[in-house]
């Protein structure tokens, strides 16, 4: 889909990316770095906006240098801050957004009915844009950068000040604009732990280079951690220390409580462990040898739940360790 | 870390219990599925026109919300009842021409068009920019220099139809008065040739004034002082050359100003009455001067524009 090789730009006061070499294949792809790391600087260049300082880029099989009109084409973009005119409706605007990428005017009424009902939005749709909600307003901008059917999609933080429940939909949507429509997706954040949940391959850049690039599944195995929680009875008034002692007789490894754990309210009925490592066939084991050790104590079960966010920890380490 | 990953938290726990819920949402989506787009893209040149055609009827509020439609129409209707009134008092008169020239009435106008231009530019232009929409335009095929070459050439459109159809309305009702076909005919032409100067230089001003600014009150206010207050500083330099026996200077000095350098062209090129102080018009080489000074503005204002977008946005 995209190929960067050895890519550079350069500004008067700052180096943006550095010598940037990576591939990305079809998929969803999460492009992970802190602010100023280079992410916006990148995706401009990708879409032909921007010339390199040195080395070359191409998406989907075009150089950027050159065929950057037919890149554009081809290539949907949905930009990180507000981009919606707030006294059009969402139908006019992806309308006339759909032309603007080339398509005729009855295909782009067509493809903007269909669009807008995938992203989600129904009657609103034909209200003005001002009096959207931050997530409606977010799924406006997907389609418009979707409305033209694109092959690949760049969207710059889309989850972007989304509250949990939006961002989880937002995520949702990202990942279906991959299996259900089969456009691949290039979809930057500044927090990692989104994007393993969407993405099936991360690349994580910083100060302009490339920190790591690798797919999520080789770390989300890596690195699954269960998370247990279980009430109190009268025989066991520290369920979470029977539940822990009982597990280690069974044979599995409970993280021993963190000793600041008391900080955090709840944290002390949690018991975590380790269930990722091995083959992906242990980990049905796990939940039913810790659901029979806790019926066996007589414990309520309160929530077994599968955290995946430690990855973060796994890269930050790494990176950490990297760059030193 | 912590604070980066106990917000982590809400967002996780909750996903099960959600991804029932929007697992039946995605269901229905499901079976309506995803339909690709085989059909043509028509590419940069298309998509320029599309801007303009949406521009130019945006210029006019159509598009566009009712509100929006109010201004632009009002001031529309009143630059073309005082065309219709000229045709009756001819009418009623049975005088043999129109009471005041093609030419003349656009210039006669000139408030109310400069309300309209500061009112549709910063439309067309700022709110782009207020809006941060132009990166969305620059993510697609076309140009930055597609952008401001539709932009600019939808103002200008909506400018001349904002002239011309007074003119037009005056010259039909010439001809149903039976006022003489021949010099009517000649005179209504060189009308729209003044109508075509007057839109692309001030539409090539207002929009490079109106790209300046994301703020839509800046831009107004802008366009009307570009507009007017050069236009009474010269005719009053004008008036005072005059009366101080500088005569030869009148000529001169209405390069200064957009308004009296069209007032000078019309004067001298297109047989219109010359609105100078002493109805002065001009000799041959100021004639020659303000005309290239009229391309040159034009040319300027809109390298401007161009040098301006080439920064703008994404």
């Amino acid at each position: 889909m995209i190929a960067i090789e050895s890519l550079s730009k350069r500004f008067p006061r700052v180096t943006a990316l550095d010598r940037l070499t990576v591939g990305i294949e079809p998929g969803v792809t999460g492009l992970v770095g802190a602010n100023g790391a280079g992410k916006s600087t990148l995706i401009k260049i990708l879409l032909g906006l921007s010339p390199a300082s040195e080395g070359t880029a191409s998406v989907l099989g075009m150089d950027v240098a050159t065929q950057g009109g037919a890149i554009r084409e081809r290539v949907g973009y949905m930009p990180e801050h507000d981009c919606l005119p707030p006294d059009v409706s969402a139908t006019e605007f992806v309308v006339h957004m759909a032309r603007m990428s080339g398509l005729p005017a009855t295909a782009a009424r067509e493809r903007t009915a269909d669009t807008l009902r995938h992203v989600g939005l129904y009657e609103e749709r034909y209200r003005p844009m001002g009096g959207y909600s931050t997530g409606m307003k977010q799924r406006v901008k997907l389609a418009q950068a979707l409305v033209h059917d694109p092959r690949l999609v760049l969207l710059d933080e889309p989850t972007n000040g989304l509250d949990p429940v939006g961002r989880d939909e937002m995520l949702g949507l990202i990942r279906r604009v991959h299996t259900d429509f089969g456009i691949s997706v290039l979809v930057t954040s500044h927090l990692l732990g989104e994007l393993e949940r969407t993405s099936d391959h991360i690349v994580v850049i910083d100060g302009g280079k490339l920190l790591r690039s690798s797919s999520t599944a080789e770390f989300t195995q890596r690195t699954a951690v269960l998370a247990v929680e279980v009430t109190d009875t009268d025989e066991h008034p520290d369920g979470t220390a029977a539940l822990r002692t009982a597990l280690r007789k069974a044979g599995l490894v409970p993280h021993e409580p963190a000793p600041d754990s008391a900080m955090a309210p709840g944290a002390g009925h949690l018991v975590t462990l380790d269930i990722g490592g091995e083959a992906q066939g242990a980990d049905e084991s796990v939940f039913d040898t810790v659901r029979d050790t806790a019926a066996e104590l007589g414990l309520g079960l309160v929530r077994m739940e599968q955290r995946r966010h430690q990855i973060s920890e796994v890269f930050t380490e790494r990176s950490a360790g990297d760059v030193a | 870390m912590s604070p980066d990953r106990t917000p982590a938290h809400p967002t996780t726990a909750p996903a099960h219990g959600q991804a029932t819920t929007a697992g039946r949402g995605q269901d229905v989506i499901h079976n309506i599925g995803y339909r690709g787009y085989e059909g043509p893209r028509l590419g940069r040149s298309y998509a320029r026109r599309a801007l303009f055609t949406q521009s130019l009827r945006g210029s006019y509020g159509l598009g566009r919300s009712a509100k929006s439609k109010v201004l632009p129409m009002l001031l529309f209707a009143a630059v073309c009842v005082p065309a219709a009134i000229l045709v009756a008092v001819a009418a009623l008169t049975k005088s043999k021409e129109l009471e005041v020239g093609y030419a003349e009435y656009v210039l006669l106008m000139q408030p109310l068009l400069g309300i309209y231009l500061a009112a549709a530019a910063p439309q067309a232009i700022s709110m782009d920019l207020r809006f941060k929409t132009t990166p969305l335009y620059f993510s697609r095929p076309m140009e930055r220099s597609d952008y401001v070459a539709a932009k600019y050439a939808a103002l200008s459109a909506a400018l001349f139809l904002f002239t011309a159809v007074p003119v037009l309305i005056m010259y039909v009702g010439a001809l149903l008065v039976k006022l003489d076909f021949g010099d009517q005919t000649k005179g209504a032409v060189q009308g729209l040739v003044f109508c075509a100067l007057f839109a692309l230089l001030h539409a090539a001003i207002a929009a490079w004034i109106a790209a300046l600014t994301p703020r839509r009150g800046f831009g107004i206010a802008a366009i009307i002082v570009a507009i007017t207050v050069p236009y009474f500083l010269i005719t009053a330099l004008q008036g005072i050359a005059l009366t101080s026996d500088n005569s030869g200077a009148i000529g001169w000095l209405g390069l200064g100003s957009p308004g009296t350098l069209l007032d000078g062209i019309q004067s001298r090129f297109l047989d219109g009455r010359s609105g100078f102080p002493d109805a002065q018009t001009l000799t041959g080489t100021q004639g020659a001067v303000y005309l290239v000074v009229f391309v040159a503005l034009v040319a300027c204002f809109y390298a401007l524009l161009l040098r301006r977008y080439r920064k703008a946005g994404l």
